[in-house]
C-alpha cells in the first residue's frame, strides 16, 4: 500500500491527471458494469441461480469459455511465431504482412463471420474439400474456434512484437559467448523476457473471444447444448423481454472472465518474480 | 446490453437529425426488418393521399430492425407514432411496460388490427428430390430442414407453431403427439439461424438442407434474388397465418399531437390501394376483392391463427418459447 502514501514526484500534475484518469475509467468502464450488476440484483438470489444453472446456459458457458481458451492457446503459439517472423527477419512485403495482422481489428466482426462461413460451409472453398474427409468446420464448435482465432490473433502479435523488438542483441551475444546453443538461448534468454507479454496478449485474446458474437453467430450453427454460445443466450433472453435473465447470464460471464484475467495476472506476477525481473 | 443501448441511441440521433424542417408533420413508423420493401411503396402512396385529402405534407420516417428490439426501443422512449410488427406480443409489450397503448389495442382496427397476413410455407429444392409434400415429411429421417431459431426470430416461432398446430389437428393428435412431432422436426434442423433472412442465406447460398420453412412473402423475395427456377414452394395441408398487427402509439401521438395523421396512416392500409400494394409485395390482403384479383399468386391454403389454436399469443410464448418451455425441452430432454 505504499502508493497511497504521499510521495513527491518530479513530474507535476499528478493529482489532476489521476483524478481525470479515475473519473474517465469510472464513467466508461465501471458505470455500465455497475448498472449491469445492479440490474441483475433485482432478480433475487433464487431466480438468479435458477437462470444461470439451466442446462442450456451452463452448456453455452462451457462452450464459450472452452472455445475461447482453445483459441487463445492456439494464438499464443501461432501469434508468437508471427511476431517472431515480423521482428527477426527481413523479407519483401514485410510491411504488408505487418499491416495484415491488424485486419481482424478493423473488419466488422459480422463480415468476418460471413466470410469464414462462406469458406468453411460444406459448399465453400475449403469446406467442400474438408467435408469428404469427415471434417465438418462450419456449424460445429470447430467453426467457433476458427472464428475466435481470427478475431483474437492481433492481441497476441501486437503485445509480443514490441517486446521482441526491444530485446537487446547483446544479451544473446553474451549467452553465445558463455557457450549457450541456439535452443538454450531461446529457452533461457528470449522466452522468459517475452513470457509476460505473451501471457498478457493471450489473456486479452481470451477475454475478447469469450464475448465475441458477430463473427461466431454465422458459423456456429446455434444448436442448443451443442453450438449455442453464451452471448446468443443473452440475445435470445432479450428477445423474450427477459432483461433480468439476460443480465444474470452477463454477470456470470463477467465474473468468469474477471477471475480468469485475475488468475493470469497472478501467474504473470509470479513468473516475473521467479525470473527476477522487476 | 451496451451494444443495444448504443444502437438505440444512434437510432434516436438519426431520427431526430433527419427530421425535415419543411414538413408540416412527421410520423415515425417503427417496424421490423423485412417490412422495408412494403413501406417503401406504401409511404409515398399515403403521402399523396393525405396531401390530396388534407392539404398537409406528411414526412414519413421508417425504423427497421429485429422486431423485439424495435418494440423495446419504443418502450425505452423511441418516439414512434405507429408500430407495425409481425406478432402481437411485440405490441402487447407496449401495453405492459409503460402503458404506451391500451391493453385492447387490437380491437381498435378491423381484422384484429391485422391489415395483411402471410402464410408459413415450405421451400424445397428444384424438382423436390426428397418428395416433401407436407409438415410430416420434415420429420422423416434423412430430411434436413432449415428453420430460424424460434427463440430469436418471429419467423422461426411461426414455423414452430405451424408444425405444432398441424400435428395437433391430425387424427388422434394431442399435445403429447404434437410435442413429439416438433421434436422430430427440430431434430432434423442442422443450423438454427438467428433470423429469417439468415436462414434464407443458409438454405439458398450455402445450399444446406432439403427444405426451408419461411413466410410466403419471404419466398417471393428469394425468387427475385435467386431466380424463380431455383426452388419450389410447397403449401402444407394446414399452416399458420402469420399476422402483421399495427397500432398507433397513444402516448407518443398525444404528446406530439399527431393522432389524426397516425390513425389515417394505419387506416389507409385497409384502403384498396394499401391492400393492393400489400398484395404486390406478396402479403395476403384482408380485402376479399383485392385477394381475388391476385388469386394467381396466392393459392388457397388452409390456415389457422395463433389465437385459435394456442388460445393467446402470450400464452403460446410462455408455454413454448420461455426458458424451460416446450421448445427447450426438445433439446434438453432427450
Amino acid at each position: 500500500m505504499t502508493f497511497l502514501a504521499k510521495r513527491y514526484s518530479v513530474l507535476p500534475g499528478f493529482g489532476v491527471s489521476l483524478g481525470y484518469a479515475i473519473f474517465w475509467l469510472g464513467l466508461i468502464v465501471l458505470l455500465p458494469l455497475a448498472a449491469l450488476i445492479l440490474k441483475s440484483s433485482e432478480l433475487g438470489w433464487g431466480p438468479f441461480w435458477e437462470t444461470v444453472s439451466a442446462p442450456r446456459v451452463v452448456a453455452s458457458l462451457q462452450l464459450s469459455f472452452g472455445t475461447a481458451a482453445l483459441a487463445a492457446l492456439i494464438n499464443c503459439v501461432m501469434g508468437f511465431l508471427v511476431a517472431w517472423v515480423l521482428v527477426r527477419y527481413r523479407f519483401p512485403g514485410k510491411r504488408f504482412v505487418d499491416a495484415l495482422v491488424d485486419l481482424p481489428f478493423a473488419l466488422p466482426t459480422a463480415v468476418a463471420g460471413i466470410a469464414l462461413t462462406t469458406i468453411y460451409a460444406p459448399n465453400g472453398w475449403l469446406g467442400q474439400y474438408l467435408e469428404p474427409l469427415g471434417l465438418k468446420v462450419a456449424f460445429t464448435p470447430t467453426g467457433i474456434v476458427i472464428a475466435l482465432i481470427f478475431v483474437s490473433l492481433p492481441f497476441v502479435v501486437r503485445t509480443v512484437q514490441p517486446v521482441l523488438e526491444d530485446l537487446e542483441g547483446e544479451l544473446e551475444e553474451a549467452a553465445t559467448c558463455l557457450g549457450a546453443d541456439r535452443w538454450q538461448i531461446f529457452r533461457r534468454v528470449i522466452f522468459p523476457a517475452t513470457l509476460p507479454a505473451l501471457m498478457t496478449g493471450s489473456a486479452m485474446a481470451f477475454a475478447r473471444a469469450t464475448g465475441e458474437f458477430g463473427s461466431v453467430i454465422f458459423i456456429a450453427g446455434n444448436i442448443p447444448l451443442v453450438s449455442e454460445i453464451a452471448p446468443l443466450i443473452i440475445i435470445s433472453k432479450l428477445e423474450q423481454y427477459d432483461y433480468l435473465g439476460a443480465t444474470a447470464v452477463a454477470v456470470v460471464m463477467l465474473m468468469l472472465s474477471f477471475s480468469v484475467l485475475f488468475a493470469i495476472n497472478l501467474l504473470q506476477w509470479w513468473t516475473s518474480r521467479r525470473h527476477g525481473m522487476k | 446490453m451496451k451494444r443495444l443501448a448504443l444502437k438505440t441511441l444512434t437510432a434516436l440521433l438519426l431520427s431526430s437529425a433527419s427530421v425535415s424542417a419543411f414538413a408540416d408533420v412527421t410520423l415515425l413508423n417503427v417496424s421490423y426488418d423485412v417490412m422495408r420493401d412494403f413501406y417503401k411503396d406504401y409511404n409515398p402512396a399515403f403521402q399523396k393521399y393525405w396531401k390530396a385529402k388534407d392539404g398537409e405534407t406528411v414526412t414519413l420516417q421508417q425504423s427497421h430492425g429485429g422486431s423485439s428490439k424495435q418494440a423495446m426501443s419504443v418502450v425505452n422512449g423511441l418516439q414512434a407514432d405507429v408500430i407495425t410488427m409481425n406478432q402481437a406480443p411485440d405490441i402487447n409489450i407496449l401495453a405492459e411496460r409503460g402503458a404506451l397503448v391500451p391493453k385492447d389495442w387490437a380491437k381498435r382496427l378491423a381484422n384484429n388490427s391485422v391489415p395483411f397476413t402471410s402464410a408459413t410455407v415450405i421451400l424445397v429444392r428444384k424438382g423436390n428430390p426428397k418428395a416433401i409434400r407436407d409438415w410430416k415429411d420434415l420429420a422423416r429421417p434423412g430430411v434436413q430442414a432449415i428453420i430460424a431459431n424460434p427463440k430469436t426470430s418471429g419467423n422461426g416461432r411461426y414455423a414452430y407453431l405451424g408444425a405444432y398446430g398441424w400435428a395437433l389437428k391430425q387424427p388422434g393428435g394431442n399435445d403429447a403427439s404434437a410435442k413429439a412431432f416438433v421434436g422430430k422436426v427440430f431434430g432434423n434442423v442442422p443450423v438454427l439461424d438467428t433470423g429469417g433472412r439468415a436462414a434464407t442465406t443458409t438454405f439458398m447460398q450455402r445450399q444446406i438442407g432439403d427444405a426451408l420453412v419461411t413466410f410466403e412473402n419471404e419466398a417471393e423475395m428469394i425468387a427475385r434474388e435467386f431466380g424463380r427456377g431455383s426452388f419450389e414452394i410447397v403449401y402444407p395441408t394446414l399452416t399458420v397465418a402469420a399476422e402483421n398487427p399495427v397500432a398507433v402509439v397513444d402516448k407518443v401521438v398525444d404528446k406530439k399531437g399527431t393522432r389524426k395523421q397516425a390513425e389515417a396512416y394505419l387506416a389507409y392500409l385497409w384502403s384498396s390501394e394499401g391492400q393492393t400494394l400489400a398484395a404486390q409485395n406478396y402479403l395476403r390482403p384482408q380485402n376479399p376483392q383485392v385477394l381475388a384479383k391476385f388469386a394467381g399468386q396466392f393459392p388457397p391454403v388452409r390456415t389457422f391463427t395463433v389465437e385459435k389454436v394456442f388460445g393467446s399469443w402470450d400464452g403460446a410464448m410462455k408455454t413454448h418459447f420461455a426458458d424451460g418451455g416446450v421448445f427447450d425441452q426438445i433439446y434438453t430432454k432427450k
